[in-house]
């Protein structure tokens, strides 16, 4: 039971991830009709806004330090401490978080400029043509952070007081067994959080309402005088914003590297598939799905029976589900189904 | 779509002549030694191959690395279990290539468009997670599959005393490294080339075309379009394992890295930068990303500092850090612009940017305007 607990723990913590990366996809995919290979750089760069964000932070400048009395020692002190002490420091503390508060502006600006100036040519070329210029700006974002922040992965601390582990066990009344680090609690709420408010603005919403008739069928609410375009332009801009704070929270679970958007594309698509194209619901659903089959299959008990099923069980459970119900598991019928 | 009253005999010749003198015309382009005229070679083979699916199918198949990455691995076991001769590794990379690309090519030929990239990818993606997991024991995982002095090699071992330090490959008593590798790679890449001009040009690739252009039309006048398919992703597998083996037989070593999902994207480049669907097209998009691989992955900041030395100081800086970024490590930033350029601009690639230039050029004739010139339809 505890095993379990902890299996389904770990996978959905990934699986939020997916899930929000995923559902940016499907949301472009079903709104604009893009295949978008560049999805993942977004979420590399939401991360890349953490650091950044925590560099301006820690801007720093050389004093005395008062505590070497033997010899004139300097040590390097933020800016925000010595403007505002203590205050200052806490802030500091919280950089991760606060980040989110650059990255938005950010991420709707990247959207918005990839949107207009690359994406809206490709709206009528075949999907191939789709797949392999954004895959060329995904290689190119890439490679602009690599040159800016260098190849190895950056840290970035939680918040001091939520660096350590929730004891869940003890909650459910399972005993002491069941830990789990509080950023992953703080991550998987805050992904339902997004998902959440996406769903809403979209369901409950008048602007979310056009948008949902344009991806069911955009001529008419072309022909009602609406400007769908300029509408999907700004579900674009939302999608980048969702993948971006994905990534920014997601920097103290794993540390942000260059490379850390392709290897969460690939798995985002399978994730999409599986959850079947265009379907936002279905993202969601396989994102989790998909981060606890992961965490399952990585149990020794599981190894052993059928070796390195830890590192192919998503794909198999793609290629099962594309053989098996092409339109994947939410998919509307119809849409992509061959 | 296109008139088959070309000499296809003057295009063939003349593109074995190319390839064969490339040591020689290459040379005032710094190009003309041996390992990097091999890639040129190997590369175009694995372009021409992947060809024969993308350009004639317009499938795109984002998972070819897989084959590459199997090509060289039973190349290497080839040398390590048998011979170092190197027939019998090319006989094992393209049978293994193709076994695989026979099962992938099954599953995922079972849906189209998007749907067949992505399958293709996740068992690309599988493959490579498995040879860095699993099945260690024969990839070596990370560090790679290398040849050792305590390897059996059965048939050798029976009509030759081993030598001290490791025996590098050969066929029959030619050691396959500097110039008679390349020659060895250049003849098999001009068979490989001959082998898709007959596809071209036969009913089968008219057939391939067709699926292309519309597939379900195809299927109403009653061709089962599924074992053409098929047939087109097993050749074209199998040339990526030819290319493989050859890169194992240039140099013996086979790493799991070649079958990441960034080496598929690296053929689909080569291909859509030479000319989708053009005979010629691959080979000159595979030769010029290896050249300017090489070429700009060597720079460094002392070399640019030397190209721009004419430059007033100041600017001199800035002008060395902007281009730094694009060479070097930072090659990679420049193929993945070329790549948007590319796919942007020039839809048709290299091939058809010369016909249009051509055809810019050419006085107007009533007949036919839209024809391009005679001579660069020769290479098309």
């Amino acid at each position: 039971m505890d095993a379990i607990l902890i299996q389904i723990l770990n996978g959905v913590d990934k699986g939020a991830a997916y899930a929000l990366i995923a559902l940016g996809l499907t949301l472009v995919f079903g709104t604009l009709g893009i295949v978008n290979f560049a999805h993942g750089a977004l979420f590399m760069l939401g991360a890349f806004c953490s650091v950044t964000f925590n560099k301006l932070l820690t801007l720093s400048v050389k004093v005395k330090d008062e505590g070497v009395t033997l010899f004139e020692a300097f040590k390097e002190e933020p800016y925000l401490k010595i403007w505002f002490g203590d205050t200052g420091l806490a802030i500091i503390d919280y950089s991760v978080p606060l980040s989110i508060l650059m990255a938005i502006p950010v991420m709707i600006l990247v959207g918005y400029v990839m949107e207009r100036g690359l994406i809206q040519h490709f709206y009528k070329r075949a999907h191939a043509d789709q797949i392999l210029v954004t895959f060329g700006l995904a290689i190119v974002l890439q490679e602009i952070v690599k040159a800016t922040f260098g190849a190895n992965p950056i840290p970035q601390p939680p918040p001091e007081i939520v660096a350590g582990s929730a004891n869940v066990g003890l909650w459910l009344g399972l005993g002491e067994s069941v830990v789990y680090p509080w950023w992953r609690l703080i991550y998987l709420v805050f992904s339902g959080a997004v998902i959440f408010a996406v769903f809403a603005f979209l369901q409950f919403t008048t602007y979310g309402m056009v948008v949902r008739a344009g991806m069911r069928d955009r001529e008419t609410v072309g022909l009602l005088g609406i400007n769908i375009e300029k509408r999907f332009t700004i579900v674009f801009a939302l999608a980048a914003v969702v993948a971006g704070v994905a990534g920014v929270m997601y920097t103290p679970i794993l540390p942000p590297d260059f490379h850390m958007g392709m290897d969460f594309l690939v798995l985002s698509f399978v994730v999409v598939v599986v959850g079947g194209m265009g379907s936002l619901g279905g993202a969601v659903a396989a994102g989790f799905l998909l981060g606890i089959v992961q965490s399952f299959a990585s149990m020794n008990e599981v190894k052993e029976i059928f070796p390195g099923i830890d590192q192919i069980i998503i794909y198999l459970v793609a290629v099962a589900i594309l053989l098996v119900r092409p339109r994947g598991l939410l998919g509307r019928t119809g849409v992509m189904e061959d | 779509m296109k008139k088959i009253n070309v000499n296809d005999t003057t295009l063939f010749l003349s593109f074995a002549a190319v390839i064969l003198l490339m040591p020689i015309w290459l040379s005032p382009f710094g190009a003309a030694y041996p390992d990097l005229l091999q890639k040129f070679a190997i590369y175009g083979i694995f372009a021409i191959g992947f060809n024969i699916l993308f350009g004639l199918t317009g499938y795109l198949s984002f998972g070819h690395a897989a084959f590459l990455g199997v090509g060289s691995y039973a190349a290497v076991w080839s040398f390590k279990l048998f011979t170092m001769n190197v027939l019998p590794a090319v006989a094992f990379g393209i049978f293994f290539a193709g076994l695989l690309a026979l099962a992938i090519g099954f599953l995922s030929l079972r849906r189209s468009g998007i749907y067949f990239s992505i399958l293709t990818l996740a068992f690309a993606q599988m493959s490579y997670n498995l040879a860095y997991s699993v099945l260690t024991p024969i990839t070596n995982g990370e560090t790679g599959l290398q040849l050792t002095s305590n390897d059996p090699r059965w048939i050798d071992a029976m009509y030759k005393t081993p030598e001290a330090g490791l025996p590098s490959t050969e066929l029959f008593g030619l050691t396959m490294n500097g110039y008679p590798g390349f020659y060895f790679c250049a003849v098999i890449l001009i068979i490989c080339f001959y082998i898709s001009l007959r596809i071209f040009r036969s009913p089968f690739g008219l057939t391939l075309r067709g699926i292309k252009t519309n597939q379900k039309r195809m299927k109403y006048t009653g061709f089962n379009t599924r074992p053409y398919m098929l047939a087109a992703f097993v050749i074209s597998g199998m040339y990526a394992g030819l290319a493989g083996s050859l890169l194992a037989i240039t140099d013996p070593l086979a790493g799991a890295e070649r079958m990441q999902w960034t080496a598929s994207g690296e053929v689909v480049l080569m291909t859509i930068l030479g000319g989708v669907g053009t005979l010629v097209g691959p080979m000159l998009g595979a030769g010029l990303i290896k050249y300017f691989e090489n070429i700009f992955s060597s720079f460094n900041s002392g070399t640019l500092h030397e190209v721009f030395s004419f430059l007033p100081d100041g600017l001199e800086v800035v002008v060395v850090k902007v281009t730094g970024l694009f060479v070097g490590s930072g090659w990679h930033l420049t193929l993945g612009l070329l790549f948007m350029i590319v796919v942007i601009f020039l839809p048709g690639g290299i091939v058809e940017g010369v016909q249009k230039l051509a055809r810019l050029f050419r006085p107007k004739t009533d007949d036919d305007p839209q024809a391009p010139a005679p001579q660069k339809q020769a290479a098309e």
